[in-house]
């Protein structure tokens, strides 16, 4: 029993850190006011160019570093369109979700079925001798101790320096952030790029660490999963961190039915609970959350012009 | 230099637009293409002559523009009154899942003539349900359609895979999951010795009562106008969640009828690969018709031309037929590219804005 929940939790965690790292760039490119939908896409693609990096110089960092490039490629893309050219937002993140998930699914179809290289377990020394915790939380592969210090610096960036409170000036009304002399157009370019690098590392992370190797259509859906963590965190990085805790979690409960063979709740009913209860998620948000759009950054979603 | 608002629009906007879509679309194929170490226009003049170059080509491409067209006006309809549909996928699922109960397990209590009016109802009906919860959802408590439309996708797809996984699979199928052949009173009838099937009729049918809907209507006038403002529209005494609620469940029904052409008319059963994203397929459709009813079938044809293009090449060059996808995206991109060109205009010098 004491051993099926430390299994269990060490999955959840493990099974989190893909939703978790776009979750907190899609809340930097949402502080900014800049809706990004795409993110499926940069997800997608990021794990097929981390995949191949992998497998032609069989160095996991250097390969997430290419599969993050490639998330930001496309997240340039959505820049500019979004930011540039005023184009709907909406509709421009799909775009890059559909384009993204083509050009993994094309260029990726070479190196479907290569094994490549990934991220072993590392245990944290110290750390992983405390008892229980030490098992389940650094035991884990180094793009997991990446994520643990990637969410308090990001919380710490976004609340507590100059750098965040331009972000979220700019996010919350950028006409007055641009009389301020903040430079929107600069700030959201550099949010919307931040949150394709990590978009991408979320994909690396499916393809070089969770599940080594390319397949496509692999991120079944977590960068939507991701979107929707956003809204839940209130477009906060530390709860964001925990809405993808809340997968994770999940997921893990579908490995250990699958693990143990017990048909408690049927597989197919497993295999939906992720996106049902994002969905219910969401709902309780809206019910229970504070009153009208929430924490939504006021400019979310609305391109600015300079008068 | 800077970018600036145009005051008069530019002239033939419309052809502008899709020529320009078009353009960017075939370029970012084209680097596509050559990142991968293959002559681009060797490709499209395979995508092309595959496609446009035979009779059965043509045949192939018009079968393609069925789903495409339903799924596509599922989409204008809900965009008309600002809602996104991005969940036509799983509407398109469950219209195969609909129609399939009716084909299997409905159809030998009904007299044979019945079977087919059964089939498409129970496709419309099974869509226009599913579709009802991200719209209660949206009434009751505000909930981005976007997102339940799209997460709804999933588990759509999931208990489509657990029927013919599970309960529905044919037994007799040694290996392959997938549901019993459908009884041959199910089946569409079918033109000449083509795969075109009656759905080309009701979808364009379902074009034709859309645009007429939307444009003489009392219910479409009051949908455009919440389109325009849902405020204007509250003040104007519109009930509009019951327009959020008619408008999805029209939209779903649409993409259920894809669902129901496609397993009625073209698999006769319901297995993996029914449903090779006609869904977002519809909303590049939806996009590049400008939301107009009337035009969707047209561009069902352009973006059949693609796909079509896409499978000859995987045939004929051994390429992932994912270039589809991708030249989807780029059109869209280059649709909002071509709408950014003819908003705004670039300026030299120094001067107001928005002249």
């Amino acid at each position: 029993m004491f051993e099926d929940i430390i299994f269990i939790a060490t999955i959840a965690i493990k099974s989190s850190i893909a939703v978790l790292f776009a979750a907190v760039g899609e809340v930097f490119a949402e502080r900014s006011g800049v809706l990004n939908l795409g993110v499926e896409g940069m997800m997608l693609t990021g794990a097929m160019v981390g995949a191949a990096a992998g497998i032609a110089w069989g160095d996991p960092w250097l390969a997430a570093g290419c599969g993050m490039l490639a998330g930001a490629a496309l997240a340039a893309v959505h820049a500019f369109f979004a930011i540039n050219l005023k184009a709907d937002q909406t509709l421009s993140g799909l775009a890059i979700a559909i384009f993204g998930a083509g050009l993994a699914g094309f260029l990726g179809r070479a190196i479907i079925g290569e094994r490549g290289v990934r991220f072993g377990l590392e245990a944290l020394p110290v750390l992983s001798d405390i008892p229980v915790l030490g098992g389940i939380f650094f035991k884990q592969n180094a793009l997991a101790y990446v994520a643990y210090i990637l969410v308090p610096l990001t919380a710490w960036m976004l609340f507590r320096t100059r750098l965040g409170l331009k972000i979220r000036a700019v996010g919350e009304d950028a006409p007055a952030a641009d009389a301020m002399g903040v430079n929107v157009t600069l700030v959201r370019w550099g949010c919307v790029l931040f949150g394709g690098l990590l978009a991408g590392l979320g994909g690396c992370y499916l393809s070089l660490a969770y599940t080594p190797g390319w397949k496509d259509g692999m991120t079944m859906g977590q960068g939507w999963i991701a979107i929707a963590m956003v809204i839940f965190s209130g477009w906060r990085p530390g709860r964001a961190a925990l809405g993808a805790l809340l997968f994770g979690a999940l997921a893990a409960l579908q490995w250990n039915f699958e693990a143990n063979g017990s048909e408690l709740i049927p597989a197919w009913i497993l295999k939906m609970l992720p996106y049902v209860l994002t969905i219910v998620v969401l709902v309780l948000v809206k019910r229970f959350g504070t009153s009208g759009r929430g924490n939504a950054p006021s400019a979310l979603g609305i391109p600015f012009h300079r008068m | 230099m800077r970018i600036v608002r145009r005051t008069r629009p530019i002239r033939y906007k419309a052809l502008v637009t899709a020529l320009l879509a078009v353009g960017f679309a075939l370029a970012a194929g084209a680097l596509v293409f050559a990142g991968q170490g293959v002559n681009p226009l060797e490709a499209y003049a395979v995508m092309v002559s595959g496609a446009l170059g035979s009779l059965n080509g043509l045949a192939e491409v018009a079968v393609k523009a069925v789903p495409l067209t339903l799924t596509g006006l599922s989409v204008a309809v809900a965009a008309t009154m600002l809602l996104w549909n991005i969940g036509a996928e799983g509407q398109f699922v469950w219209g195969a899942i609909g129609a399939g109960w009716a084909a299997l397990y409905l159809s030998p209590f009904l007299p044979t003539a019945l079977v087919i009016p059964a089939c498409l109802l129970c496709g419309a009906l099974a869509g226009a349900l599913w579709a009802m919860i991200p719209a209660a959802l949206r009434v009751r408590y505000g909930v981005s359609e976007i997102l339940t439309t799209l997460l709804l996708n999933y588990v759509a797809i999931i208990f489509m895979e657990h029927l013919y996984f599970g309960p529905w699979r044919d037994p007799m199928a040694f290996g392959f999951p997938g549901t019993p052949t459908f009884p041959e009173a199910s089946w569409l009838p079918r033109l000449g010795k083509t795969r075109l099937h009656l759905g080309a009729l009701v979808a364009v049918l379902a074009a034709a009562g859309l645009h007429l809907l939307l444009a003489r209507t009392k219910w479409g006038y009051r949908i455009r106008v919440t389109g325009r403002s849902g405020q204007a529209a509250r003040y104007a005494g519109m009930n509009t969640s019951r327009q959020t609620y008619a408008v999805m469940a029209t939209a779903g029904a649409l993409a259920g009828l894809a669902g129901m052409g496609e397993v009625c008319g073209i698999h006769y059963l319901i297995r993996e690969g029914i449903n090779p994203g006609y869904g977002y397929d519809g909303i590049i459709v939806a996009c590049l018709a400008g939301l107009r009813p009337a035009l969707v079938p047209v561009y069902a044809v352009v973006l059949g031309t693609f796909l079509i293009g896409a499978d000859r090449l995987q045939s004929a060059m051994q390429l992932p037929s994912s270039i589809g996808l991708v030249l989807e995206g780029a059109l869209l991109l280059g649709l909002l590219a071509a709408e950014a060109v003819t908003r705004f205009r670039i300026a030299s010098g120094k001067g107001d804005d928005n002249v």
